[in-house]
């Protein structure tokens, strides 16, 4: 352990250059910048930028950046009783100067929005730090660890970059989303050119018919007219010529659509699938905050569309624009006038086309979103049916899917009214490129510069030609439905988890199950949910947390799981930061029972061997048997190939919790987390359960919440938590005799014991009476 | 649990230490008390409540106008200071249509950026007013989309 003293010229570079200045300004001799804090609000809660400033000798406010600005700086000196406080109130945090005799007069109040609230917990606790040395002349001794250059949080030993800083918003996914659907299409390069070549060929043939009208039209009909006779070879061969290009059209065409249709659908399914595990890597955080019928929209119906875009649109496009390019190329050989004259209407349509386009993009994004609005009515809805039905609602339901159908018909009505236009306009367009051609024609046969044939044969290849244009026209709304599906699902794909896996993951061979909580925060939305809070948990220890609902107890063990990651401080696991560790690795060694055990469609047995699928037969009835749910489990009518369904139907609440338990010690976890494993049961299921859990604890780190304070009496210690902190950590007569907040709680809890019990009863119905079966029949 | 009794008499003083004072009229005094507005979009000026620094609730003031001018200043001071929710005038600038997004928009408390996380963090008050929270966990409000100026419901309706 180096101590030097702390590095202020760092800080002091970092300062953003409009302020340097002003702040320099401000400054005496000898005195040095140990840290500043951009401020964005000023007292009225305006967007205004102001600086604070500390010195090794007063904190200094500079409110603007003007250097002889005639705005007041305020200026505190460093004196006793100075202290400095920080807190936060929906998305304003707030910074107080306290000062006077006692250090009870407000001096100062700033206020910033949380955009930079890291920042201002380092800068009170530098102020805190330069105060003390002021006051009592000692120089500061520097923390050991690194810290990051941009927001000064310590850094660990193994982290090469800031896990604050390294969090923060990344840059928005390129409009260009279709082209990055060729991630998904190298794979199949191969094929991809097999069915562009064949694509050619089926094109090349697909355009000799027109061309053997001229001999046709020249050679045989009109010489006819004219009295000759008909050469009967000549037609035949010219017939031939007409069925052979035609089957080999069709053969070529079939082959080519086989393939590109086999690679499509295989590239939808590819995304299919990188999307959905990519979305199951993503933080709880994300599934928080999205809605499960727009996920499951997005990867369902948006995958699909893609699909049909790949192997029906683009390459329908694709042929056309050959077609295109090989007519025009074969109308210019023949006439190099008349083509001129048949390809003057292609400009024109090209432009509306772009005009068209984009009008309809953000069309179709929006139909998109009301799409999802009314599969999300749907999700909300379905689900909640009990309660809908319960309340008599279902009139009022109706009435919300009404309105979001409503809203989808307004809005797809706003697009078909530029849709329907574009279509007819292209066939009238078509129209008169034909008349053109007519006149134009007509006028260069009286001229003798072409034969007739030649005009039947342009003709001919014109109204494939434009035909093809219409569709053409097309391309534009799927491609746009495309993309706008290819940037929905790449949102999903572009989410970056908000718990990443570390770069350079650390293995560990053996936990112990030690866990240490450094001065850990945890920030939902904006609201500060776990400030501050250190705890240290010993290998084996059985830990109670106790507190009122909303004092951060699920969050904090969330945070312990990693569902979230801290905002601030750290979690380690056997003294590593287990940001460091590999994710999936970390939770193998953790233990989960929930309050509402979840039981997935499947058998009895594979929801026991859920965590650990390759468990033998011996190993999952052992679980069961520790887990106390083998016996009933046994009385089911199909034993462990039992079916049950998504929330586990057929099992009472107690039942599917000592499934769930025996679920967790199968994978024989180091550590044990129980989030108020026994509350939604009665108290005579919960004692089979506790019977079940302690067999479970044994030998483990277990941490455990429960609401009934009577569960946790083989607990080590008790951590009491209040509004995110702990306030309370002892043995339960330790507490008890402290008459503290635990004592209160506990009082609380006696008091009203009788009433609890009513309320389980009549919330429990089915599992009591399945209980008292088992009794009896036990 | 400790029962609490609603205070419907009450003064109000602010400290040195700048917080909120109630006395009741029992004579127990209450530091650091702080109002919280029941329906701060729904119907901002009717129901507030005065928190104590416990947590509990200490009075229920059904409407401000009823209380004495003194007092109500202290609680509009107080109010003024607590709540941020920035009312969008309008949007100058998006950096993208895909979110996540960084607006430029000029608001009634000065211009500033916010940063859209996802669509979904705007949220459908009524038909015509919305409320974006930004990335950092601020409220934007947007009262009536129809008074935006065209550029900006233009911008805005990209993410509808």
């Amino acid at each position: 352990m180096n101590n030097k003293i702390l590095p202020t010229i760092i800080t002091n570079k970092t300062l953003p250059a409009a302020w340097q200045a002003a702040a320099q300004a401000q400054l005496e001799n000898n005195e040095d910048i140990c840290a500043w804090l951009e401020i964005n609000l000023d007292a009225a809660l305006h967007f205004k930028k102001s600086l604070l400033l500390i010195t090794n000798r007063r904190l200094v406010s500079i409110t603007s950046v003007e250097v002889n600005a005639l705005v007041k700086h305020a200026i505190y000196p460093f004196k006793a009783h100075l202290t400095l406080k920080h807190h936060d109130n929906a998305g304003v945090a707030n910074i107080e100067l306290f000062g006077g005799e006692n250090g009870e007069v407000r001096l100062a109040h700033w206020f910033y929005t949380l955009t930079n609230d890291f920042s201002a917990s380092r800068f009170v606790k530098q102020f805190e730090l330069q105060l003390t040395s002021f006051l009592n002349g000692q120089p500061i001794v520097a923390e050991a660890s690194e810290t990051c250059p941009n927001c000064q949080s310590p850094l660990e030993a193994d982290q090469d970059e800031c896990p604050q800083c390294s969090s923060t918003i990344d840059a928005p996914p390129s409009t260009w989303t279709l082209f990055r659907l060729w991630r998904f299409a190298k794979p199949y390069q191969w094929q991809l050119l097999t069915g562009f070549l064949l694509m050619l060929a089926s094109t090349a043939a697909t355009l000799v018919p027109p061309y053997l009208t001229i001999p046709l039209m020249d050679k045989v009909l009109i010489p006819y007219q004219n009295g000759a006779p008909i050469d009967v070879g000549m037609v035949a061969l010219l017939l031939s010529g007409l069925l052979g290009s035609a089957l080999l059209a069709w053969s070529l065409g079939w082959a080519r659509t086989y393939i590109l249709a086999l690679v499509s659908e295989r590239i939808g399914a590819d995304l299919r699938t990188i999307t959905y595990e990519h979305l199951l890597k993503l933080s709880l955080e994300y599934f928080g905050g999205k809605r499960t019928g727009d996920l499951m929209s997005r990867i369902g119906s948006e995958s699909d569309r893609i699909c049909v875009f790949l192997s029906l649109h683009l390459l329908d496009f694709a042929t056309d624009v050959l077609m295109i390019i090989m007519t025009s190329a074969i109308l210019i050989s023949i006439n190099p006038k008349l083509a001129l004259v048949t390809l003057l209407p292609l400009p024109f349509i090209a432009w509306m086309i772009h005009i068209v386009r984009d009008k309809l993009r953000t069309g179709f994004e929006k139909i998109d979103r009301v799409w999802s609005e009314v599969s999300n009515v749907l999700a909300d809805t379905i689900p909640g049916i009990r309660v809908v039905k319960a309340f008599a609602q279902e009139s009022r339901e109706a009435k919300r899917f009404r309105e979001a159908n409503q809203h989808n018909l307004i809005v797809n009505d706003r697009i078909n009214k530029i849709w329907s236009l574009f279509s007819p306009s292209v066939t009238l367009l078509t129209e008169i490129g034909l008349l053109l051609v007519w006149a134009f024609g007509i006028w260069q046969v009286s001229h003798n510069e072409i034969s007739v044939g030649v005009l039947t044969a342009f003709l001919a290849y014109i109204s494939r030609f434009y035909t093809r244009l219409d569709s053409m026209s097309r391309i534009v709304s799927v491609t746009q439905k495309a993309a706008s599906g290819a940037k929905r699902i790449f949102d999903i794909l572009d989410h970056v988890s908000s718990v990443p896996e570390p770069s350079n993951p650390v293995h560990l061979d053996k936990v112990v199950g030690q866990i240490e909580i450094k001065s850990a925060g945890f920030r939902y939305g904006n609201r500060a949910v776990i400030k501050d809070l250190s705890l240290m948990i010993q290998p084996g220890e059985m830990i109670g947390l106790v507190g009122h609902s909303g004092s951060g107890k699920s969050t904090l063990v969330n945070l312990m799981c990693r569902f979230y990651d801290v905002t601030t401080g750290s979690i380690n696991l056997d003294g590593v930061n287990i940001r460091s560790l590999p994710i999936a690795e970390y939770r193998r060694n953790i233990g989960l029972v929930l309050q509402e055990p979840f039981l997935f469609f499947g058998s009895i047995a594979e929801n026991i061997a859920y965590g650990k699928p390759e468990a033998t037969r011996a190993e999952i009835v052992s679980a069961a048997r520790a887990a106390h749910a083998h016996e009933f489990i046994l009385r089911l009518p199909h034993g462990y190939d039992s079916l049950v369904g998504e929330r586990g139907q057929g099992l009472s609440g107690g039942e599917r919790q000592r499934i769930s338990i025996a679920r967790a010690l199968l994978i024989d976890p180091r550590i044990l987390i129980l989030d108020e494993a026994t509350a939604s049961v009665d108290t005579e299921t919960e004692k089979e359960i506790q019977k079940a859990l302690d067999n479970l604890v044994h030998g483990r780190t277990t941490i455990a919440i429960a609401h009934r304070l009577s569960t946790l009496h083989k607990a080590n210690r008790l951590v009491v938590l209040d509004r995110g902190e702990i306030v309370e950590v002892g043995g339960h007569d330790e507490l008890m005799a402290r008459e503290g907040a635990y004592y209160r709680l506990y009082q609380a809890q006696a008091r009203n014991v009788d009433t609890d019990l009513d309320d389980v009863d009549n919330n429990d119905a089915l599992a009591n009476s399945q209980m008292t079966h088992q009794e009896a029949s036990a | 649990m400790e029962q609490f009794t609603l205070f419907t008499d009450f003064s109000l003083i602010r400290s040195t230490a700048g917080r909120l004072v109630l006395t009741a009229s029992d004579g127990t005094i209450h530091d650091g008390v702080f109002p919280v507005r029941a329906f701060p979009i729904s119907a901002p000026a009717e129901g507030l409540s005065l928190i104590g620094s416990n947590g509990h609730e200490l009075a229920w003031i059904a409407s401000l106008k009823a209380l004495p001018n003194a007092t109500r200043s202290l609680i509009e001071e107080e109010l003024a200071r607590r709540e941020f929710m920035p009312e969008i005038r309008s949007i100058s600038h998006v950096s993208s249509f895909a979110t996540p997004s960084t607006w430029q928009v000029e608001t009634d408390r000065g211009d500033t950026e916010l940063v859209l996380k996802a669509e979904e963090h705007i949220r459908r008050l009524t038909h015509t007013s919305l409320l974006i929270t930004d990335g950092h966990g601020v409220n934007f409000i947007i009262r009536d989309i129809d008074q935006l100026d065209q550029h900006s419901r233009k911008l805005l309706d990209r993410f509808l």
